[in-house]
């Protein structure tokens, strides 16, 4: 093991505590309500911040809560080690919003809207939208069934040689 | 695997989809119909389905799913399909089925409902082609966890197995699994290592030392990869820039890192065996240039000159601490005679060494920039390019790393605008410019090319003449920073008209504007180094009794040194005065909040710029690897903190990858290989000064390299070979274009390997076209039989 990945487990480990109230601290394996994790700095303003949490939490209330385990499978997924199959597989359920499997046209819509942000003036309209929609699907269904399915998502992805360096978080 | 579907189970929600049918009953003629339509594919059952459906549905006709061979109507049913495939027309049952489909359920273990599997299902053979074969599974307690995950977790388990106990980690670690199922799956995997262990003591002696080294060299090689990559320096400074401005300005701080570390590896290697040997044993010192003052660090001469830092220190001596018996050279007189029983340190030739360590040099950091570059290109290579990359650029355009609330909705704003103009162009398409309109353009561009050529050559000119001018006044004693001065300003001021004459130009798309850019700032830098580089060894270094030089290389080298200086100098200036005023400037006099931006190419290509002078000046100053680093450093918080007090991000969208690329190949290409030959050439061809530095008295810098090789032939059998087969080899023109045939042959053989995997990915691409078709004609039939069938229940 190196040295560079016991620093990155420490000072992930050191972050993950902080977050923790100080009684919750002397109980194994806690889970840190999604509110908690959404404060961190790295978070706290990422549009897609709530699908994270959704996405990496193993609890069965689907609450949004990670456990330091579900802390580091985010860490690691968005580290600079994971390969573009683990990142393009992790991105694509955080673009479903649904969690249906596929990204289809409702999914694509809440994508673009997280994108363009919150205020009136930046959103598109519902034309545009539409259009859109409609060239985002032409390009990457290849089996024109209407939705992106996580094969033609990756196919999509391994054109885009930026893909890997947006898609991480630094801690 | 069977997956057991219901699909005669009626429940409430699906009684709200036949709400709109009307309640009609197409009964038997619906099972006939599909009987027919799956038996003949010539008969088209329009008129059959019109009746039939447009009774019970009130739909209308583009909804009407049914076609076995639909190619009359293909392109009218294509958007229906599409439509019809969407949620609000299917019951549970089609939509529990949609879902559990496995391209939607693609390495998704958590989410997979755990359907009946095939409990005889045969142990898969592994991927990995070793001498293991898979083994059954043999105890009981070992298949009944096995029963309780799915069907993928356990097809990965059994691959595992076959794998050795490293591979198979790497693999895990590369899988999408959550960390509680990887440790499940690695638990299973891994539960019988001993028994495989006891496998291996059967492999053959040989294979298993061969299976062991490569396994212990990958592991090594696995390491050394994760030090080097992990290095952290500057980690937290650059992550706040990074979440602040974006990976476009991260881009250029990682590409001073990586600068800074070439530097280092240059320094260390000259250190180690130039500057330190020759410094232990320093030659007789001069002393009438003892007094140093501090514009001497600044000018490079005086009492630097006679330094270790430039080429006029090095002498020609072969050091050694004691003399052979039988050699009666002066020079040695004093040293103690060689004592064959005691140990001696090896005569070091410092002329060998200065010829060997710069050119061994070269061609590693050759062979870094060379990987480096295939590398990132390999990266953005695609088989099959498309014109436009609309959807991966929506997926991959949000920056995860920005995380400061007002860049995040600067970044919002970029994307929007971005989008906006995308889908305007495309509903109203190219605007149709009229004649006088392109003319006016095209005369625009002319213009501003004009301009800037015009510029380009007046500077070079204007720095041609300066250098001839200090040429002739000699001795330069007074005029020394005049050139770098000039050289410098002209660098900083000259981009700027660049920028002026892009922005009036007004380019339609951002990227060829920031080609554009980088093309004409990159034509300055060469055309002022060509001047200069002809000024060096065109025209000191043929002629240097006339300009009154002893020791010419010195003398390039300090210039070399200036420069390197005073670019550092007017890129403190340029940064305080450009952009600390420029702000303070908006805010005060003009009262607007609008911060000047980070121009990411020009600062590049001023970094690339030092590394070239860099590059040229380490044959004559040895040490100067050392004051780049130095630059470097103070540049990079420099730059770090006028960033964060001065400037915005850009509203630009930048490619971060395919400019790190261009980056890498300008470095490459005019910067080190234009360094490298002009290296080249002074070593090969021109003659060194007769009075100082190690190759006085000699024709070129590479005799030396010869002479040396010839005094170890003589007491070395080896080497008289090896210069033989050298000689024989390399300088017999056929044998180089024997080894370039066969260069030629292989990139025509990959190019047609492309050729035919472009062909294969395109035939594959309709396969799954009509594929797709298929599944949906299997829906559709699926959901209107089940729609039937639960029609007709209630009935009976």
């Amino acid at each position: 093991m190196s040295m560079s990945f016991f620093i990155h487990l420490f000072s992930a480990h050191k972050r993950f505590t902080e977050l923790l109230t100080k009684d919750e601290k002397d109980l194994p394996n806690n889970r840190v309500p999604m509110e908690r994790i959404l404060t961190l700095p790295e978070l706290k303003s990422n549009p897609f911040r709530k699908r994270i949490c959704n996405v990496f939490s193993t609890s069965e209330y689907k609450d949004g809560g990670l456990t330091f385990e579900d802390f580091l499978d985010l860490l690691s997924a968005f580290s600079d080690s994971a390969t573009l199959e683990i990142k393009s597989h992790y991105a694509f359920r955080i673009f479903d919003f649904d969690d249906d499997g596929t990204l289809d046209c409702g999914d694509l819509e809440k994508l673009v809207n997280c994108l363009t942000g919150e205020t009136d003036d930046t959103r598109l309209t519902p034309e545009e939208m539409r259009q859109l929609i409609n060239n985002i699907l032409e390009e990457s269904d290849i089996d024109k069934d209407g939705t992106v399915n996580l094969s033609e998502f990756q196919h999509v992805i391994s054109r885009s040689p930026d893909f890997v360096s947006s898609f991480k978080i630094v801690l | 695997m069977a997956y057991s579907v219901n699909i005669s189970q009626t429940d409430s929600d699906s009684e709200s989809d036949f709400e709109d049918m009307g309640g009609s009953k197409p009964g038997q003629g619906t099972f006939r119909f599909i009987r027919e339509s799956a038996a003949s594919t010539q008969w088209c059952p329009e008129s059959l389905q019109m009746d039939d459906f447009r009774g019970c549905t009130g739909a209308n006709r583009e909804e009407l799913p049914f076609t076995a061979s639909g190619h009359m109507r293909d392109e009218t049913l294509d958007t229906g399909q599409r439509k019809s495939l969407q949620r609000h027309h299917w019951s549970a049952a089609t939509l529990k089925v949609l879902s559990s489909m496995p391209s939607r359920t693609a390495g998704i273990n958590a989410v997979i409902p755990k359907y009946a599997r095939d409990s005889s299902q045969q142990p898969q053979t592994s991927s990995h082609d070793s001498s293991h074969h898979s083994k059954p599974i043999q105890a009981d307690f070992v298949q009944e966890e096995m029963e309780e995950i799915s069907a993928e977790e356990k097809q990965l388990v059994s691959n595992l197995r076959g794998l050795s106990v490293s591979e198979a980690m790497r693999k895990l670690r590369a899988t999408p699994l959550s960390l509680a199922d990887k440790m499940r799956v690695r638990r299973l995997a891994f539960r019988d290592v001993d028994e495989s262990s006891f496998i291996s003591r059967n492999i053959a002696c040989y294979r298993r030392l061969g299976v062991y080294i490569s396994r212990t060299w990958s592991h090594c090689l696995f390491s050394c990869l994760s030090v080097l990559t992990s290095l952290q320096l500057w980690h937290s400074p650059m992550k706040i820039l990074s979440g602040r401005f974006g990976t476009g300005v991260l881009s250029y701080f990682l590409f001073l890192r990586t600068l800074l570390l070439f530097n280092l590896f240059l320094f260390t290697i000259n250190g180690l065996f130039l500057v330190f040997p020759q410094a232990v044993n320093p030659p007789p010192h001069d002393p009438h240039s003892n007094n140093f003052t501090g514009l001497e660090l600044l000018t490079g001469t005086g009492y630097l000159s006679q330094s270790v830092m430039f080429y006029g220190f090095y002498t020609n001596t072969t050091l050694t601490t004691c003399r052979a018996a039988n050699s009666n050279a002066t020079n040695t007189a004093d040293l103690p005679i060689c004592d064959p029983h005691q140990p001696h340190i090896v005569p070091y030739s410092i002329p060998a060494a200065y010829l060997f360590t710069i050119a061994i040099a070269f061609f590693i950091i050759c062979i870094i920039l060379v990987y480096s570059m295939s590398k990132s290109f390999g990266r953005s290579f695609q088989v099959l390019k498309s014109n436009r990359n609309l959807a991966g650029n929506i997926f991959c355009i949000w920056d995860f790393k920005i995380s400061k609330n007002t860049s995040v909705r600067l970044q919002s704003e970029k994307i929007s605008t971005q989008l906006k103009e995308l889908m305007s162009e495309l509903t109203s398409g190219e605007d149709a410019k009229s004649y006088t309109q392109r003319l006016c353009r095209l005369m625009v561009h002319v213009l501003a090319w004009v301009i800037c050529l015009i510029s380009i050559v007046l500077s070079a000119m204007a720095v041609h003449y300066l250098s001839e001018a200090c040429i002739t006044q000699s001795p330069f004693k007074d005029t020394e920073l005049v050139l770098p001065a000039v050289v410098s300003a002209i660098n900083l001021l000259l981009p700027g008209l660049f920028n002026l004459c892009t922005w009036v130009e007004n380019y339609d798309s951002p990227s060829v504007c920031v080609y554009v850019s980088i093309f004409r700032n990159l034509m300055l830098k060469v055309s002022i180094i060509g001047v200069l580089c002809f000024r060096w060894l065109g025209r000191i270094a043929v002629e240097p009794v006339n300009h009154g030089l002893q020791c010419w290389e010195n003398c390039v080298g300090q210039e070399l040194y200036r420069l390197l200086l005073m670019d550092f100098v007017f890129t403190v200036l340029y940064t305080f005065l450009g952009e600390f005023l420029w702000r303070l400037f908006f805010k005060q006099v003009l009262k607007r909040n609008r911060k000047p931006v980070f121009d990411i190419a020009r600062n590049v290509l001023e970094l690339i710029y030092g590394q070239t002078l860099t590059w040229l000046g380490v044959l004559f100053a040895p040490l100067l690897p050392a004051v780049q680093i130095l630059k470097l450093f103070v540049l990079f918080y420099m730059k770090k903190s006028s960033l964060l007090l001065n400037c915005q991000a850009s509203r630009q969208p930048w490619r971060a990858s395919q400019m790190t690329t261009l980056f890498v190949s300008l470095l490459f290409f005019p910067s080190y290989l234009g360094a490298a030959v002009s290296v080249t050439y002074t070593i090969w061809t021109i003659k060194p000064s007769t009075e100082c530095g190690p190759f006085r008295n000699l024709t070129t810098m590479f005799h030396s390299g010869k002479l040396w090789v010839q005094q170890l032939e003589s007491s070395n059998t080896l080497l008289f070979w090896l210069s033989q087969a050298y000689d024989f080899l390399v300088e017999n023109p056929l044998f180089l274009f024997l080894v370039n045939g066969v260069f030629l042959i292989v990139i025509y053989v990959h190019s047609q390997v492309v050729d035919g995997q472009r062909r294969i990915v395109s035939r594959l691409q309709k396969q799954i076209e009509n594929e797709g078709k298929d599944k949906k004609f299997l829906i559709t039939n699926l959901q209107a039989l089940y729609e039937r069938s639960s029609l007709v229940s209630p009935n009976r």
